[in-house]
């Protein structure tokens, strides 16, 4: 009995404490079911964000650059399909095996093999390696022939920047290559489409208008697993390619430039004596910019940099010369102007000019005798300028040459290295020398030497708008959806003179006719300094005036001598120049040549005029004609 | 007198099959069924390994489960010293000739299966303590004596165990044991006294703790500490189920799991893998499925005239309730991370075998409900 009641107490222990159990039980299965809930269903958005983004991966692919076209629309920067071969390290069954029968089919350098075998160990199994970023189309072949003995290669597509006509316009539109880190960071854009391998504007128009030419990144979304792999492709996003822009430049004008300097040191500019519009501008020597794009390789870099005559600078823009004789319009007018001289006034050259114990020579030994300012211009009379900037003054000179673009920059928005050049005065000498002016530095500022610093598009510039009678023009190389005709051109000139802008740049327009009609006979009239450069049809006839800048003093052993241009070294020869504008009868084109070196610019550089007048109002008539011009805004 | 007999008489083979509890049996199988599926998620989609095995182990051990509940539970009375005393053994063996895998040594080749007998443990300190409460008289419950002897065993394989290092199955034996300490009649003050002082002594045992085991203590505090290294399990699992919402991603098409950022999604995060796939109604089913096998167990339990049966049924459902809520609340970010299994849903035969022994001496309870054991 005691048993039983022993096991009946048991019992009731049990029951009571299961109960109590039972009811923590409840309790804690709420709890979970709560903790499910507040994660399932509270806050299951966030941890549905958090596992898409665990599982979804973008790839941004590198952004299409626009095209960049001449005038004509003639593809000047384009991009061009290119094959590269990649490795995908897991699925390459021997790897050495592999390694050494590409650099039999490929012959590439241990040194390219070393760096293969370097990035397979630093990448992922499935990421690829690029082992050739710009296959020939032969070795593509090759390489698709053997396909079946190079498990784990992969011929690609992809599509590079190309330079059609290769030299050419590398001044103008400058490279595209692999940003370095601070030039990544430099430029939001770019940061924020950069993808490996992509390349960005390095110089020029490529690089100005980086942000026009970029385009967009196509964006491709994968899922990958927790090791980064991917497993299927979710979407595709296109890309847009980047803006295609237009500009002024005449691609076959730009040609002859080239071919007209051959190799020379030098430059060339034309321009649109109204629009402004840049028909060409060549720098030379030139060099070939396809070749920066996969990396340059040493020889080649230091083939180009070794250089002496220079091809990495653009000698349009960032070349500083003395004017020479081209500056002589300029006196001219600016004496005109200030009423210092008329036309008939007179001076005698005798060939060198006395000025405070100092001699100042005019090119001419034995002088030019009596010479009027149409004369003076025409020959080239340095004697007669001494005697006008005299009776000038440097700071007259100065405003006048200033109000026709010397001293500033032309294109300074498109091109960061552009150089502003000087034109002396009084006060620039005070501030910057610490000095004050002295007489003679007058006289030979007169002839375009001492101080003075141009580039030549400046002094296309110059010559430009002397040829269009006297109206201030702003030069522009991007045209894109704004052509101008000569009419609205004009027009516009015209409508924005009358309305007070300060677009006309001479008081009175007989001055500017008669420094246009020395400028005539300088080239057109027997004695002219370009006399023998010149084109009698009236299509092709063009002003011009020749310059000769020294770029050492002469000492009087050598003016004794007299040496041939042969008889003298490279770095001591003279500076040949010349600007010109034609037709003469409606003029349309000014141009300036430039060509280091290379002695009188009567002999060097006018007969380049000649060649390249015709050319240039042959063109004229197509230019007019040509339309099309697409919608862009930039 | 008469009737004790009959009812002590051996029953014939029909009449235990009758005497079966069958919604115990058919929530087992449905579980099972399910947990197949799961791993056959695990697998991607395949049947693989994981899945093969798995439905092997079922196909074993859910006979075995029947076999075990036609003995006696007389029989299992008796059996229950010799139970305990040969697990002690196998544990002393695995702690010098165990396999060592991952730093511990927990398991011993059975050429079939590798074998770890502290899951084995789980049910026979349920059976002895059961025993022993069973033999003891009620006055004697609270005795030093019987409180020291009941330490003894419980201390004994807890420590062997500990050792191995496995501090998760260790915990789970602790707690099995100490269920039936408190359905036996210990005082309550005891308990309170013993909480108290575990919680002294508790900057005292944590400096005992592994490196790792402190890791991820802190980790369970501050998940974000190291996302990507300690942090990464809870982190993950939390995302997977949070994202399977409320009717869940769909089945195979849990994207965690699919894409490999869910880790032992196989064992001890099994549940995390079927939330994400069935989702919030998935789960509570699957919650619900366990809560009828708990109150099956217990109202067994309830209908046994033995103590014995009584005493292990309910401290087998009460086992079966402290795997389920250690396992989710670690998936699920509550606790920190302690190694253990999810029964029967988990991929692990030695798990496996220990809860269909336990449900089978349940089921033999049930069979043999009027059995009176002296």
């Amino acid at each position: 009995m005691i048993k039983e009641n022993s096991g009946i107490r048991k019992a009731d222990v049990i029951n009571r404490r299961m109960f109590i159990i039972g009811a923590a039980k409840i309790i804690i299965f709420t709890g979970i079911i709560a903790r499910l809930f507040s994660l399932q269903v509270s806050e299951n958005k966030k941890y549905l964000t958090l596992s898409d983004k665990n599982r979804i991966r973008e790839w941004k692919l590198p952004p299409t650059r626009g095209d960049i076209v001449d005038y004509f629309g003639n593809v000047i920067a384009g991009n061009l399909k290119v094959y590269q071969l990649h490795i995908i390290p897991e699925q390459v069954e021997n790897f050495n095996y592999l390694i050494s029968r590409l650099k039999t089919l490929l012959n590439l350098s241990d040194k390219k093999i070393d760096k293969i075998v370097k990035l397979k160990n630093k990448l992922k199994p499935w990421e690829s390696i690029i082992v050739s970023e710009n296959l020939s189309w032969s070795d593509f072949l090759k390489i698709n022939n053997f396909l079946y003995d190079l498990v784990g290669v992969k011929p690609v597509m992809t599509i590079s920047r190309n330079y059609p006509f290769s030299d050419v316009y590398t001044h103008i539109l400058g490279y595209v290559s692999q940003p370095n880190e601070e030039e990544i960071l430099a430029n939001e854009i770019v940061q924020e489409r950069f993808v490996p391998g992509m390349k960005i504007g390095k110089l020029g128009l490529e690089k100005t208008l980086e942000n026009y030419l970029i385009g967009t990144n196509a964006i491709q979304r994968y899922e990958v697993n927790a090791y980064g792999k991917r497993i299927n492709q979710l979407e595709h996003q296109k890309g847009k390619q980047g803006l295609r822009i237009r500009l002024t430049v005449d691609t076959e004008i730009q040609k002859a430039c080239g071919k007209l300097l051959n190799d020379r040191a030098g430059s060339i500019s034309v321009m649109d004596i109204y629009t402004g519009d840049i028909i060409a501008m060549y720098s030379s020597p030139s060099y070939d910019p396809n070749k920066f794009l996969f990396g340059i390789s040493n020889d080649d870099w230091a083939l180009i940099r070794n250089n002496p005559l220079k091809p990495l600078i653009n000698k349009t823009l960032s070349g500083l010369y003395s004017p020479g004789s081209t500056i002589k319009p300029i006196v001219a007018l600016s004496a005109l102007e200030n009423k210092i001289v008329s036309p008939n006034f007179k001076v005698k050259c005798t060939g060198k000019m006395e000025l405070y114990g100092q001699t100042f020579h005019c090119w001419k030994e034995k002088g030019h005798g009596f010479m009027s300012l149409k004369n003076a211009m025409k020959q080239s009379c340095d004697t007669y300028f001494y005697e006008v900037a005299r009776l000038l003054g440097v700071d007259r000179l100065n405003v006048t040459a200033e109000k026709f673009g010397l001293g500033k920059k032309v294109l300074g928005d498109y091109y960061d290295y552009e150089k502003s050049g000087l034109f002396p005065n009084t006060k620039w000498k005070k501030n910057n020398l610490g000095k004050g002016w002295v007489l003679g530095e007058t006289l030979i500022t007169g002839i375009g030497q001492g101080y003075t610093q141009t580039t030549p598009l400046q002094l296309c510039l110059m010559t430009a708008q002397i040829a269009n009678g006297g109206y201030s023009i702003k030069p522009r190389i991007v045209v894109n959806n704004n052509p101008m005709s000569l009419e609205e051109a004009k027009s516009k000139l015209q409508e924005e003179t009358l309305h007070g802008q300060e677009k006309k740049l001479f008081k009175d327009h007989k001055n500017i006719k008669i420094v246009q009609e020395a400028m005539f006979s300088s080239t057109n009239e027997l004695y002219g300094t370009s006399y023998k450069s010149r084109i009698d049809n009236p299509k092709y006839q063009f002003a011009g005036k020749t310059g000769t800048a020294q770029v050492k003093r002469i000492s009087m052993r050598e003016r004794e001598l007299d040496l041939k241009i042969e008889q003298i070294p490279y770095k001591d020869r003279d500076h040949a120049l010349f600007v010109a504008y034609g037709p003469y009868v409606n003029p349309r084109y000014a141009l300036s040549i430039i060509v280091e070196h290379g002695g009188s610019g009567s002999r060097t550089a006018a007969p380049i005029a000649k060649e390249l007048f015709k050319l240039i109002i042959d063109r004229d008539k197509l230019r007019n004609k040509q339309k099309n011009f697409e919608e862009i805004d930039i | 007198m008469f009737q004790h007999d009959r009812l002590n008489n051996e029953l014939s083979f029909w009449q235990k099959v009758k005497a079966l509890d069958y919604i115990l049996l058919t929530s087992i199988f449905l579980l099972s069924t399910i947990s197949l599926f799961v791993m056959y998620s695990t697998d991607g989609g395949e049947i693989l390994y994981h899945t093969k095995s798995h439905f092997s182990k079922i196909i074993i051990f859910f006979p075995l489960m029947i076999f075990i509940s036609f003995f006696n539970i007389k029989w299992w009375h008796n059996f229950s010293y010799v139970f305990y005393i040969v697990i002690i053994l196998l544990l002393i063996y695995v702690s010098f000739f165990g396999i060592k895998s991952s730093g511990s040594r927990r398991w011993m080749d059975l050429y079939l299966f590798n074998l770890q007998p502290s899951e084995l443990m789980k049910i026979a300190i349920i059976l002895c303590l059961a025993k022993y409460y069973h033999r003891l008289k009620i006055e004697n419950v609270n005795s030093l004596t019987s409180i020291i002897t009941v330490l003894t065993i419980i201390l004994i394989p807890i420590f062997m165990v500990l050792s191995q290092p496995d501090l998760g199955t260790s915990i789970l034996i602790a707690s099995s044991a100490l269920i039936i300490l408190w359905l036996g009649g210990v005082k309550i003050k005891y308990f309170i006294y013993s909480f108290i002082a575990f919680l002294i002594s508790l900057p005292f045992v944590i400096s005992f703790l592994k490196p790792y085991q402190k890791l991820r203590i802190l980790t369970f505090l501050d998940p974000d500490r190291d996302p990507l290294g300690a942090g990464y399990q809870i982190i993950q699992s939390k995302i997977a189920i949070g994202s399977g919402g409320f009717d869940g991603k769909g089945f195979l098409q849990g994207t965690q799991s699919y894409l490999d950022f869910l880790p032992e999604k196989h064992t001890d995060f099994i549940f995390t893998l079927f939330s994400e796939e069935f989702g919030f109604i998935g789960s509570i089913g699957l919650l619900f499925l366990y809560t009828i096998i708990i109150i099956r167990i217990i109202r067994i339990g309830a209908l046994c005239r033995s103590s014995f049966a009584r005493f292990f049924c309910f401290g087998f459902a009460f086992a079966i309730f402290i795997y389920i809520t250690v396992n989710l609340s670690m998936v699920l970010g509550l606790l920190p991370i302690v190694g253990s299994p999810l029964p029967i849903m988990s991929y692990g035969g030695s798990s496996m075998l220990a809860t269909m022994i336990g449900f089978g001496i349940v089921m033999s309870a049930k069979v043999h409900s009027q059995q009176t054991i002296v």
